[in-house]
Formats: C-alpha cells, structure tokens, sequence
C-alpha cells in the first residue's frame, strides 16, 4: 500500500468534479453537484479526494522522469483486484475518500494493464459503488477497452507529460505522440457518439461522464510556457477535455543526465501556468494574448492577468459602473465572482470605492485600473505601467518596524 | 432606544417582525426574554411566539424574496459566534418587506453583503462537515463520527450523508451541542446520547467499541496519508488552512 501510494502520488489530478450520480436504492455512495469533495490534505498541501493508487508500479518501459522507471531499483508491489475493491469501498464507507482514482505500471503489454484496471472499476460498479472512478487510460490501449473502461469510470485520461514531440523521444523514447493522442481520441469520439446516443434513448448507458484530463511535466525539458500554453489551449478546443494539469517536475531520478538538476521543484512557474490556465477557461482570455512571440515565457513577478494589463495600458481605467463583465474581469484585482457581485448590485445604485472593498475586490491592485464616482484618478494612464508594477512589487513596510534612514558610517 | 425581548427562536423572530408591523413600532435591540437590560431604553416590548403570526411574515417572505434567499435567511440562523445576527437578520426581512423588488442582489447595501458573508460561513461549515467527518466502524456495525462544528450546521448535512451512505447505519454527533442523528437504514432520528458513561462520548472509539477490521483500516489510511505526500514540496502553512486545526481532534489520520 505504502509502496504503491508513493508511486502514484506524483499524478497531479485529484478532482472528483463533473459528474452527478445518485445512489442506486440502498447501494453505496453518490457523486454530489458536479463538484469534488476533498476529505483530507495532504502534509505538501494538496488536496486527497481521492483514493491515488497504482495496480502495480512494475514497469517495462524507462521513461526518464517517471519514478517507477524499468531501471530504477525501487521495491515493487502489486495489488490484487479484488484487494483494490474492499480497500476502495471499505474507505469510502468511512467518509475518507470520493472515489478512486487508479493508474498502473505497464505490465507485460498496454492491453493486458488496461484490462485489469478496467476490471476493478467494473468490480466496484457490480458492487453498487456509485462513488467517483477516474481511471488511467494506458497509453497505446485497445480501443475495445478504452470503450469498455469507459463505462465504468467518470473520467479518463492520458497524460501527455512532455509537451514536445522531440522531447518526448529523448525521454521516452518507448513512448510516442502517437500513442498518447490515439487514446485521447478514442475517448473525445466515444463521449460524442455517446451524446448522440443518449439523445435517441435516455436510458443509454453514460460514457465517461466528467470527460477527460491530461498531465504535463514543468520543468523538465527546454519548453517555453508558449509551448505549454498552446498545446493546453488547442487541447481545450475539444469539449470533452475538462482538465489540464501541470506538474512542477520534481528531480526523482537525480542521475539522468538529460534531465535538469534541480533542486526545488519549479513550484512558480507551476502556479503561473495554473493561473494563466485559469484565465483561458473562465477569464476569456484568448491564448495569445497571456503568451506570444513576443512575450514566449510567463512573468514569474507578476500574476498572468497584471502581466496583461501592464502591457496594455490602453484597455485602462475601466469604469466599473459601466464597463461590461468582460471588461471587468480582465481588471487587476476583480475575480469571477467579484465581478458577478459588481454587475449585479451596480443596477441599484453607483458604487463606490468602499463598496467595492467590501464586494471582496482587491483594491491595492485594482486601484490603478479602475474609475468609479469618487475613486481620485491616479491611475496606470498617468503613472506609468512600470511605477504601478513597482508600486505592487514593493511590500509595504510592516506595522511596528520603524523605518529609520540609515546614516552612512566612515571609520576613521 | 427600543427593545424587543422574545424566546430567541426562528419563529420568535417571524412573530416580532409581525408585531413590529403590527403596532407600527420597530426595534433597535433584540433580547432574550432572561437577558439584562440596559440601563437607558426608551420601551421595552415582550412578544410571544406564534406559529400563525410566523406563518404569515414567511409567506409574505416567499412573495419578495426568491428560493435562494430564503435558505440564505433560514440557513444563517444556524449560525453562531455573531452577536449581531438576529438584528440583523430582522433588518434584512424588514427591507425585503418594504422594498418594491427584491433587495437580495443589492450587496452595495452593508446589510445584504453582512447577511451573505454570515450564510457563507454556514455552508463552508457545512460543507467541512462533509469533508472531514470521519466514521468509524464500531463492534455493533453503526459507523459512528463524532464533530464539533463552529455553527449549529449538522442538519443541513443530513440529506447528503443519508443519501451517500444509504446502504449502512451511521451515527453523527455534535460534541458541542450534545445531539446527533442516527440512521437504521430506514430514516434518520434527531437523538441525544443520555448515558455519559459510554465510549462514544470520547469521540474516538476504543479496540473493545470498534468493529474488528476497524483498526487495520485506520492504519491504512494513516499509511496512505503519509505515503501521498510529496516530501519536496511539504507546505505546512496551506495545509493548516485548508484542514484548519481545530478539526484535528477527530480526524483518524492526524492522531
């Protein structure tokens, strides 16, 4: 168990979100809302929603990132089938998890892990377990059992972990874009074939109701953020993909000289790309204009949104009685449901500064950019873009410390 | 300075907005009938709860406010900590009351937004009962979880773990209220625990109150939690606020 929670515990996803499914009569569990619950968290801060266990973490393949490696001398397990369903059900019986998340070392062949993972989520449904399944789909898998797994797990997914085809063959060199994206589309084609489906019968069997995710590695290999970002993005254009995770890399396999020694996972560049994928999806901010040609790497400084801002000026102060959400979203400061707040309560009355503060917008950054009745105009038009990044950067002094101006001292 | 005293119940509530409309006289203060006056008031004002005056003052409710906001009213009762509430949630029922439209979306008014942070908090609570409720298998097969909530919010859980866990029995306790509720895999029961002498009042079950293979899964889970953490990347700080201290206590894999 320990052995085989290490090895997986490098996998990102721990969303349980997407799906609703009721309890069958006097079965176990439910998956509520569309939204995850986190039932514990771990020492590293993240969130434990799910069961993250691999079937076995013996593997023939020796990829150079992958801790699991064929190469690596590590001790090995592997769990049983039916090992794998009591230890799900018995947890999610005590309210520790909302599912199982499942993914495996490659054993033998692709086809012979993908029907043994395959087996334990339909052991678990032929038990009444409606709880949340999100099954590893293994790379260069059948497609008999990519649909077969389907109809057992909420979500799917295959991680692409190199955003680069180059790169990828270097570290991987068992492993192709070919047989990373082959899977995924069977997956995009069966949940539309489904969707057709369930429109004829309403009783169809669903297929991979909370859609498919994906994993890439930071850090690893020379990929700018505008790689990653791009390919993140053309992968959001296909509807079934609901999640792309980024992984700081963490230096597992230390003595590979291909891979960069670190000594810290990139943890900001991490948090910069989940921010800038957070704009793609609900700040409608289109990919080029968080990273281009131009501008290839994201600014570790600043968050993606200040970037933007900073760099355009012309958008700015946007009057908050006004302004459309659109444009209030893009505002420094103003987040989803701060904005929702502001477009709701402006039909009352005109806001002002005060309100704003007290709607939950962040006005130490947001005063730059924004104009309501009685805000005094110092805004990003007559400071200029690099005096408010400064004003930003520089931490005020904290309360108690006396700011006392140092007397240069000659020895004589 | 105008008081009202009343029972401090929901429906105590409802009857003094009733009666405030009634003799046309609105408070400033609202009291338990038991507390202590102040020394200065202008007149002081005893209402006695009635189920048709309440009845009355939430139909009226119905017709100004929407679904939402009502639970948001009904749901921030549950509250506690805020000295404040009731009054305020008096003057939030008093403006929807008098206002032409519906003032739920007005949060520029201090009122509303106060009224929507406090109903914040209740579902946060709620929903950290979900999250960190942690049941243990006791020797008569009842899953039992002890908890000790910030706000009075066990009822408002009820309809999640009854329909998730519909296929066991299961025993949720406030320690702090002294009441829970037990389902028999039939209906749920409000019951409060009378014998003081029993293990469950301990929160943690002892090896002879928990089911056999209780203590192997315990371990396991104490296994799993330890193994899945990235040792690189321990984070102390963010895991303190999001599994916040004071829900350690019955927490299985932080003892």
């Amino acid at each position: 168990m320990k052995i085989l929670a290490e090895s997986a515990k490098y996998d990102v996803s721990c969303s349980s979100s997407g799906t609703v499914r009721r309890n069958t009569n006097g079965g176990l569990g439910n998956t509520v809302g569309g939204i995850g619950i986190c039932h514990s968290f771990a020492e590293d801060g993240r969130c434990i929603s799910l069961l993250k266990i691999m079937l076995t973490n013996n593997c023939m393949y020796d990829c150079a990132y992958c801790i699991n490696r064929r190469s690596n001398d590590i001790p090995r397990a592997t769990l049983s089938v039916s090992e794998l369903v009591t230890l799900t059900i018995e947890f999610y019986r005590r309210n520790y998890i909302e599912g199982l998340f499942l993914s495996s070392g490659v054993l033998r062949n692709p086809d012979y892990t993908m029907e043994r993972l395959v087996k334990v989520a339909k052991d678990l449904r032929s038990q009444y377990f409606n709880g949340y399944i999100h099954l590893k789909s293994i790379p260069g898998a059948s497609r008999e059992l990519v649909t077969e797994a389907g109809l057992y797990a909420d979500r799917l997914s295959v991680n692409i972990e190199i955003p680069n085809e180059q790169s990828l063959k270097l570290l991987a060199p068992e492993k192709s874009f070919d047989s990373i994206f082959q899977p995924m589309k069977f997956i995009h084609q069966g949940i539309l074939e489904n969707g057709e489906e369930r429109k004829k019968f309403r009783g169809a069997p669903r297929f991979v109701p909370a859609g498919q995710s994906t994993q890439m590695i930071v850090g690893a290999t020379p990929e700018t953020d505008q790689d990653i970002l791009y390919l993140s993005s053309a992968l959001y254009k296909r509807p079934t993909m609901r999640r792309v995770y980024y992984s700081g890399y963490v230096a597992v396999n230390s003595y590979d000289t291909r891979l960069p020694a670190l000594q810290q996972p990139p943890l900001v560049r991490e948090n910069r790309l989940y921010q800038a994928d957070w704009l793609m999806r609900f700040y409608q901010f289109k990919v080029e204009e968080i990273v281009n040609d131009a501008f290839p790497n994201l600014d570790l400084d600043v968050d993606p949104k200040l970037s933007w801002a900073l760099r355009h000026p012309e958008f700015f102060p946007v009057d908050i009685n006004r302004a459309d959400y659109e444009m209030l979203l893009r505002v420094p400061g103003i987040g989803v449901k701060s904005a929702k707040l502001i477009v709701m309560s402006r039909q009352y009355g005109a806001l002002t500064s005060f309100q704003l503060k007290k709607i939950g917008v962040v006005m130490k950054k947001a005063q730059y950019f924004i104009t309501c009745r009685e805000l005094p105009i110092m805004s990003i038009q007559e400071l200029k873009p690099e005096i408010v990044k400064n004003l930003l950067l520089t931490p005020k002094h904290k309360k108690g410390i006396f700011n006392q101006p140092e007397l240069p001292f000659d020895p004589i | 300075m105008i008081i009202f005293t009343y029972d401090k119940t929901f429906e105590g509530l409802l009857t003094c907005l009733f009666d405030a409309y009634a003799g046309k006289v609105f408070p400033d203060v609202l009291q338990e009938e038991t507390s202590l006056l102040p020394l200065f008031y202008d007149g002081v004002y005893s209402i006695v709860s009635d189920p048709t005056k309440a009845e009355r003052v939430w139909k009226g409710l119905q017709k100004k406010l929407s679904p939402t906001a009502l639970t948001m009213l009904s749901a921030s009762w549950l509250a506690d900590g805020f000295p404040e509430r009731d009054m305020l949630l008096f003057r939030v029922m008093h403006k929807a009351i008098d206002a032409p439209k519906t003032i739920e979306l007005n949060f520029g008014d201090a009122d509303v937004l106060q009224l929507s942070r406090i109903y914040k908090q209740v579902r946060y609570e709620r929903m950290r009962v979900i999250q960190f409720v942690r049941f243990q298998k006791s020797a008569d097969e009842t899953y039992f979880a002890a908890f000790e909530p910030q706000h009075n919010v066990l009822p408002l859980t009820i309809d999640h773990f009854q329909n998730r866990f519909a296929g066991q029995k299961w025993l949720i306790y406030d320690m702090n209220r002294q009441y829970g509720y037990y389902y028999d895999l039939k209906s749920v029961s409000e019951i409060t625990i009378t014998d003081k002498g029993t293990p469950l009042l301990k929160g943690i079950l002892d090896d002879q109150s928990m089911a056999e293979d209780e203590r192997l899964f315990q371990k396991l889970w104490k296994t799993y939690f330890k193994a899945i953490a990235i040792k690189e990347r321990t984070n102390p700080r963010k895991h303190r606020q999001d599994m916040p201290v004071r829900y350690w206590k019955y927490l299985i894999e932080k003892q």
